[in-house]
């Protein structure tokens, strides 16, 4: 630790940290020094080129940049001397002679004009702008509107340079740049092409950043062009209702309508967001959105093959009052109770809801229902690896949240593409690249972030296992691995050992189609350097070998003893806003909250004990199990909130058979989802814009989500709907809320239910709800209430019996279907960018939706010529379940021999076709391999 | 460059059967390997393989940028960014015939002016057929003693007629002309190489030499006149490993020494870099000439690769760079930048380059000139280069002298000499018919001063007080005939041109000057205000010194503003 550094400002005695730059010490001293290239937020290098900050140094020939100079021992330097303030005022005369006034600037309210203001630089001296040759002039628009969600105005461009800071540095998408040279700087997308045909990914970093509004997000454009300004009614601090980074947002409302999100300071994003947290908000107002209770017509019977238009729903459903939709679906529980037992019920709840209302759900459906039957999509994303990760170390959690990417020297990611799917999280691997750090990228598929990669291995599909096990093979025959650590943490190294002797490079290249030598510098790396991370995603966890695939990569963690130190560990790239939360409330068919198992007998008497209530002491079914059970006539009713397994689960002919045999299905939801099409009752609920609840992000940020919005209609709170129902099946639930006169109670107090469940849980010992109140994201664990999270865990140990962690060793087997002559391709499912899941939001949200409109089918360019198919043209995609038809994308990124598609669209929904076999341990099903064909359609 | 026609993908509907952006042409990516060959592509060589797929394909295509950027793992606006910065790059449309067949660029700097430049272009244009032949205009081609020049593809041409540059497009004579240069073993044979020698056995200390430039007073010469000895101990200063540049980005309108230096005697440069080099303990030496000088190129390619071969240094050890015209990269950071394959913006001091400069590394940055004198200065001692000077100046400059004058050319004469001393005694006196009204003494940058102070000693530091510097030596001679304003307002026009736009004060306060001067009647307050910004408020030298043709204008010849 240096010492300070003593200097005077204006006169003031001060001292400076190392590393500070004049103009931190002046705004930590109060003084205001006008700055536009500057922005003080992390991530933004300041780059002293506007000279809106210049100060005087005494003794130096010229002004200097405040941003970036860093004061030196006895310097005296002046802020706003007449030396400075004239240059300061002719900088801003010169700048603002060539932009629109301000009454018809893009954003009159652009921190430009606030400094503007401050500075007072003479007007009307200088000619506007006078380039050599004006771009109009060469026949390029200072106007771009291509993009669907942004607008350029180049006009009001002060070539500050900060979109380009935002898209290199900070997103790290490296799409913008400033090109030409002297007056004709400007920022460009690409090779100088609109932006709407350029690889632009749509975060809205340069929106959000730009100081004049020459980039601006087209919402907001619409709302200052009516009005003049922007009539902002309210601003709201929340959360990104979409994946599980769990971006801390501010929510700008005007006339009740989301005008403008952006992204806000702190751990979990930095104020970054991707295209869906800051694009993707106006699903909320559309006009499919539920606003009456549904009931199903009696004249119309269920059919696992109905299609149902969700904006006439009146051929399927009448609209019906609160009491007579509630006390319908309750009085169908309790028939189905009293005839057939809880055994016959089961409930989805969802990983997009609410801590609060995870726990009332599992404990409605335990409580109330009798069954362990509760499950969600955590069992079509990560159940595998939480098997492995609970087998193993005693956690389903992550180790180490996506941001020790920056204090890792190597990283893995391997199965997951985070710039589509956790686009902020791929920020920080992004900038920890930019910094020198190694990064691995495996995946079958190409990626954007193998362009960044230091080693890119495209394995062949489905071979997981024998890439990983050949990485173990090298650090166990090179004694890489830790002896140290394994004797002081870490069981089983002789099985795992065994297992892989025979795994070595040269045996494994052939079947998973990695050069030997290549897999020895990457396990080597991985194993040498001081701080390794792997990151996974669903490409490793969607197999029937998903729980081998993952027990692997936490071998490579524990015999290397990568793991439990800054900027090592185990992270599982969670999918849902809430589905590390939802899982830690118990919304599992095997575990109390906090992952308390419920076939232990002592726990089941500590629940009943609480809730009241004899408690199912047997396992639940799993999401695939349960609808394979109502086809068995063995589950006859159901309760779903807010999931959508009608398009998520696999072989989606077959589920949606499942659902529509049901006898009784409610369906709680914000729109009519395909799910919904199945239901006896539908209640139109609340959406995440709507409701106060607390959000458990991938990196165990436990976060504060706020109301923005009122609820549409007669739409109700899901919390408050958990509540009524609970009642009517006589549970006698007690949270504050009050009896609504049209039926049900609402007002439920969600910090009473918060408490109650984390009596339950001792992960949130160290977080009551005042204090998510107050900090509004909190990591667990912490060891109270004044204690910081902890965000690495493992360092001393791990929650399993003796402290030890346990190695299991994986087999290599092959996936479960092999392509053949009739199915000779490999399909895979996924996400894009711009969908969320299902689609039922994202398709939804105007922008997203206007991005990519309709379902597709991706090949590469060679495979897609060898099978005499056309780019653009639409094609049949069929497997052993079924078939559907999509439009045809040549895209270099999928390998040849592979097809992809998304499973966002309903009209070419990838489920028609996945495989429901399941992985043996985390019953996951192998939703990213399958034989396919593609014809052309005649 | 004129960016008019890029080519651009379709936004909307039109990209859904593809992904986004554009899409890798298979074809562009052959293009690009044979171009590049199968070497490891080097980030820092964006520059060099930019100008390797110019040379070839004629232009710049979007495909190609797209394709080397996929070769060389970037994204495709870091290519963009970096050809659209640079004048020499042309970039056209995929689908682009192409530029006509020969590029003749006339200069268009204030010595090419004063000799009739502009009637040179408008007589050409009349002459040649555009379909076969482009002219453009350029900045200063570094010819300005045998002005009007132009350069004829890589051909340079002095005195130039609109006839003769028809004649050599017809006959397509496009190449550089040879260079009759003291090559290796003629150098070596007059004692060349002999000091590096003893340097290298350690007969000759770096402190010894550190010395002996310190007596002999050398300072830098490529503008700023730095102590060469005192940047020698700064730089060993700082740890290693350490680097170091040879500018030869001559551009300051009027200069053209270090060309001269250059084709006569290259291994004296060259020596006095290795000496230099091996000084500071420099790992390489890279060597940044201007795109204009390309029979430099050709000569200095040859003579390194003769010094890897006679074993005086390791292959490799210098690496010859080509500029792509942009005067503001003969500053040195902005240099740097243009080496390590960006765009030439300077960068902010502190940290200077003798910190943090090459590759974030120690670097020792010297002028062409400055190393040329290194052996005279070792061969003759310290005190006699020490004694050449004049009033009070020490040692030998080499002086560019263009304009009015009888005998234009490189001056080799005392530092410290007078405007008048230099015109009467080394060039002749004035033009036939031509009484001196001024000069500039310092190129483009260093101002502009009126007859009655053509006795002011052309030294670093004497010129300050009058409003001017001397910086690269470049005198520029103009007389009664000729129009201060319009000389002041070319080289306003040229900072314009050349202002690289990275901060404001510079990007606006050109082009907002120009246009006051372009208008007439100046408000004299603005002006002033704006100049305090430039010179006050700007990251580098080019801003600071760009308002000085027109403060010069306003304080020396009143007269000529109307």
């Amino acid at each position: 630790m240096s010492d300070p550094i003593r200097f005077s400002i204006d006169g003031r005695p001060v001292d400076a940290e190392p590393g500070e730059t004049l103009w931190q010490v002046a705004k930590r001293l109060g003084i205001a020094i006008p700055h536009l290239c500057h922005l003080d937020q992390p991530g933004y290098r300041p780059d002293g080129n506007c000279r809106a900050c210049l100060c005087e140094i005494e003794g130096e020939r010229t002004l200097a940049a405040s941003c970036i100079r860093k004061p030196a021992p006895g310097m005296v330097v002046h802020t706003a001397s007449e030396r400075v303030s004239r240059a300061q005022r002719t900088v801003f005369e010169l700048i603002e002679a060539g932009l629109p006034a301000r009454a018809g600037a893009p954003d009159p309210d652009a921190p430009f004009w606030h400094w503007s203001e401050q500075v007072a630089a003479p007007q009307g001296r200088l000619p506007g702008r006078h380039g050599v040759v004006s771009p109009e002039a060469a026949g390029l628009s200072l106007h771009d509107s291509s993009h669907a969600a942004i607008a350029v105005d180049l006009t009001a461009c002060i070539a500050c340079g900060l979109c380009e800071r935002a898209c290199r540095e900070v997103q790290v998408n490296d799409v913008i740049g400033m090109a030409y040279r002297g007056i004709q700087t400007r920022p460009v997308f690409d090779a100088d092409d609109p932006m709407g045909a350029s690889t632009c990914v749509g975060c809205g970093e340069c929106v959000q950043v730009c100081p004049t509004g020459a980039l601006l997000e087209k919402t907001v454009q619409t709302s200052i062009k009516q009005s003049g300004r922007l009539p902002i009614d309210r601003e709201v601090d929340t959360l990104c209702p979409y994946c599980g980074v769990g971006c801390l947002t501010r929510v700008a409302v005007a006339n009740d309508r989301i005008v403008r999100v952006d992204g806000r300071p702190g751990r979990a994003n930095d104020s970054r967001l991707c295209i869906k947290g800051r694009f993707g908000f106006d699903y909320v107002h559309h006009p499919h959105r539920l606003i009456r209770p549904l009931i199903r017509r009696d004249d119309a019977p269920k059919r696992g093959d109905a299609s149902l238009d969700p904006s006439n729903p009146w051929p399927t459903f009448r609209e019906a009052s609160w009491e007579e939709a509630l006390e319908r679906a309750a009085a169908g529980f309790r028939r189905i109770l009293d005839r057939h037992g809880g055994a016959a019920l089961a409930g989805f709840g969802s990983a997009k809801c609410s801590n609060e209302e995870a726990y009332l759900f599992q404990k409605l459906i335990r409580q109330g229902f009798g069954t362990n039957n509760v499950d969600h999509c955590t069992r079509l994303c990560h159940a595998s690896s939480v098997t492995a990760l609970m087998e193993g170390i005693g956690s389903g959690a992550v180790s180490a949240p996506f941001n020790a990417a920056l204090d890792a020297d190597f990283i893995m990611i391997i199965g997951a593409r985070p710039t589509e799917n956790h686009p902020v999280a791929a920020t920080y691997v992004k900038e920890a690249v930019r910094t020198g750090k190694t990064l691995v990228v495996a995946d079958p598929r190409g990626s954007a972030l193998m362009r960044h990669a230091t080693h890119a291995l495209r394995f062949r599909p489905g071979t997981d296992v024998a890439l990983l096990n050949a990485m173990l093979h090298v650090i166990v025959a090179e004694n890489l691995y830790d002896p140290d650590y394994i004797a002081a943490h870490v069981d089983n190294f002789d099985a795992l050992k065994a297992n892989v002797a025979e795994c070595s490079p040269e045996v494994m290249a052939p079947l998973c189609g990695i050069d030997p030598g290549m897999i020895r510098t990457v396990a080597r790396l991985y194993a040498r350097s001081r701080a390794s991370l792997i990151f996974w995603g669903m490409g490793v966890s969607q197999h029937v070998h998903g729980t081998d695939n993952a027990r692997c990569l936490i071998a490579l963690a524990l015999i290397t003893g990568q793991i439990g130190r800054p900027g090592t560990g185990l992270h599982p790239l969670r999918g849902q806003n809430n589905v590390q939360g939802a899982s830690d409330a118990g919304l599992i068919p095997m575990f109390y909250p906090n992952y308390g198992p419920v076939d232990s007998p002592d726990l089941t008497a500590r629940f009943q004990q609480a809730w009241g209530r004899p408690l199912d002491p047997a396992r639940g079914l799993t999401v695939v199990e349960i609808l394979h059970a109502i086809l068995a006539d063995r589950i006859k009713g159901m309760l779903i909130m807010g999931e959508n397994p009608a398009m998520s689960d696999p072989d989606q002919i077959h589920a949606r058979a499942a659902l529509a045999r049901l006898e009784h299905l409610v369906v709680q939801d914000i729109f009519l989802t395909e799910t919904a099409w199945h239901a006896d009752v539908v209640l139109p609920a609340s959406a995440h814009a709507e409701k106060l609840g607390t959000f458990t992000n991938t990196n165990r940020q436990v976060q504060l989500g706020r109301p923005v919005l009122p609820l549409p209609g007669e739409a109700r709170l899901d919390i408050d709907l958990l509540v009524s129902l609970a009642n009517r099946l006589g549970l006698g639930w007690s949270y504050g809320q009050q009896p609504h006169p049209e039926g049900g109670e609402t007002g439920v107090e969600v910090s009473a239910v918060y408490e109650e469940m984390r009596g339950h849980m001792v992960s949130l010992k160290g977080l009551p709800w005042s204090r998510i109140a107050a900090e509004g994201s909190v990591t667990y664990p912490a060891a109270d209430a004044t204690s910081a999270g902890r965000e690495v865990l493992f360092g001393d140990g791990f929650p399993r019996a003796g402290g030890r962690a346990r190695l299991v060793p994986a087999r290599v087997s092959p996936p479960n279907e092999a392509p053949d002559e009739r199915y000779p391709l490999v399909l895979t499912t996924g996400r894009l960018l711009e969908h969320w899941h299902t689609g039922s939001m994202s398709r939804r949200a105007s922008v997203l939706a206007g991005l990519e409109p309709e379902g597709l089918a991706a090949m590469h360019p060679d495979e897609i010529s060898r099978r005499g198919l056309i780019a653009g043209d639409r094609v049949r995609i069929a497997t052993r379940r079924g078939a559907i038809e999509a439009r045809l994308r040549a895209d270099r990124d999928v390998a040849p021999g592979m097809v992809f598609v998304p499973f966002a669209f309903n009209e070419a929904a990838a489920n028609v076709l996945t495989n429901p076999a399941l992985d043996p341990f985390g019953k996951i099903p192998e939703l990213k391999f399958a034989a396919a064909q593609v014809t052309a359609l005649g | 460059m004129d960016d008019s026609t890029l080519e651009r993908p379709k936004a909307g509907k039109g990209r859904r059967w593809q992904t986004r952006g554009r899409i890798a042409d298979p074809a562009a990516a052959r293009d690009i390997d044979l171009v590049l060959g199968h070497e490891p592509v080097r980030r820092d060589h964006l520059i060099e393989y930019l100008h390797r797929i110019q040379d070839r394909f004629g232009a710049l295509m979007p495909r190609h940028l797209k394709a080397l950027a996929d070769r060389m793992r970037l994204s495709e606006v870091e290519v963009f960014e970096v050809a659209s910065f640079y004048h020499h790059f042309d970039i056209r449309r995929d689908d682009d015939a192409g530029p006509a067949a020969i590029t003749i660029r006339v200069c268009d700097s204030v010595s090419c002016m004063l000799a009739g430049g502009e009637a040179l272009v408008e007589r050409l244009t009349d002459l040649v057929d555009p379909a076969h032949v482009r002219i453009m205009r350029a900045p200063c081609i570094g010819r300005c003693a045998e002005a009007p020049a132009a350069l004829i593809g890589k051909r340079a041409v002095g005195h130039a007629t609109a006839e003769r540059l028809r004649d050599l497009a017809a006959a397509g004579t496009v190449t550089p002309e040879p260079v009759a240069a003291t090559r290796l073993a003629e150098y070596q044979a007059a004692g060349g190489y002999r000091l590096l020698a003893s340097m290298r056995s350690g007969a000759l200390t770096p402190a010894a030499i550190t010395e002996a430039l310190s007596d002999a007073g050398l300072r830098g010469l490529g503008g700023a006149g730095f102590p060469a000895g005192r940047k020698w101990s700064i730089v060993r200063s700082f740890p290693a490993p350490r680097l170091m540049t040879i500018n030869a980005d001559e551009g300051e309108p009027g200069t053209f020494k270090d060309r001269c230096l250059l084709e006569a005697d290259p291994h004296r440069v060259l020596e006095g870099a290795l000496i230099a080099a091996q000084a500071v303990e420099a790992e390489r030496i890279y060597l940044y000439l201007r795109d204009e000088y390309a029979h430099l190129h050709q000569l200095l390619g040859a003579e390194i690769d003769a010094l890897a071969r006679a074993e005086l240094i390791k292959p490799g050890f210098i690496e010859l760079r080509r500029g792509a015209g942009a005067y503001v990269c003969g500053e040195e950071s902005a240099m740097l930048a243009s080496i390590e394959g960006r765009r030439g913006l300077p960068r902010h001091r502190p940290p200077y380059i003798a910190e943090a400069g090459l590759f974030g590394r120690p670097t020792l940055n010297h002028n062409v000139e400055t190393l040329y004198w290194i052996r005279d200065i070792l061969d003759h001692g310290a005190e006699w280069f020490a004694g050449q000077g004049l009033n009070g100046a020490r040692g030998l400059r080499s002086f560019s002298v263009s304009g009015r004058v009888r005998f234009p050319g490189l001056k080799r004469a005392p530092a410290g000499i007078t405007l008048r001393e230099l015109v009467d005694q080394h060039c002749g006196g004035m033009a036939e018919g031509h009484r001196l009204a001024g000069y500039l003494p310092g190129g483009a940058s260093g101002g502009m001063l009126p007859a009655s102070r053509a006795d002011l000693p052309l030294e670093f530091g004497r010129l300050e007080p009058h409003g001017c510097f001397i910086g690269s030596h470049a005198i520029v001679v103009f007389s009664d005939q000729d129009d201060p304003a319009a000389i002041a307002l070319n080289l306003m026009q040229f900072f314009r041109h050349e202002s690289c736009g990275q901060c404001t004060p510079c990007r606006l306060g050109t082009e907002k000057l120009v246009a006051l001067m372009e208008q007439g009647a100046l408000d004299r307050a603005l002006v002033a205000d704006i100049d305090h910004a430039m010179r006050e408020g700007s990251i580098c030298g080019l801003g600071q010194a760009a308002p000085n043709p027109l403060a010069c204008l306003i304080r020396y010849f009143p007269e000529a503003l109307r």
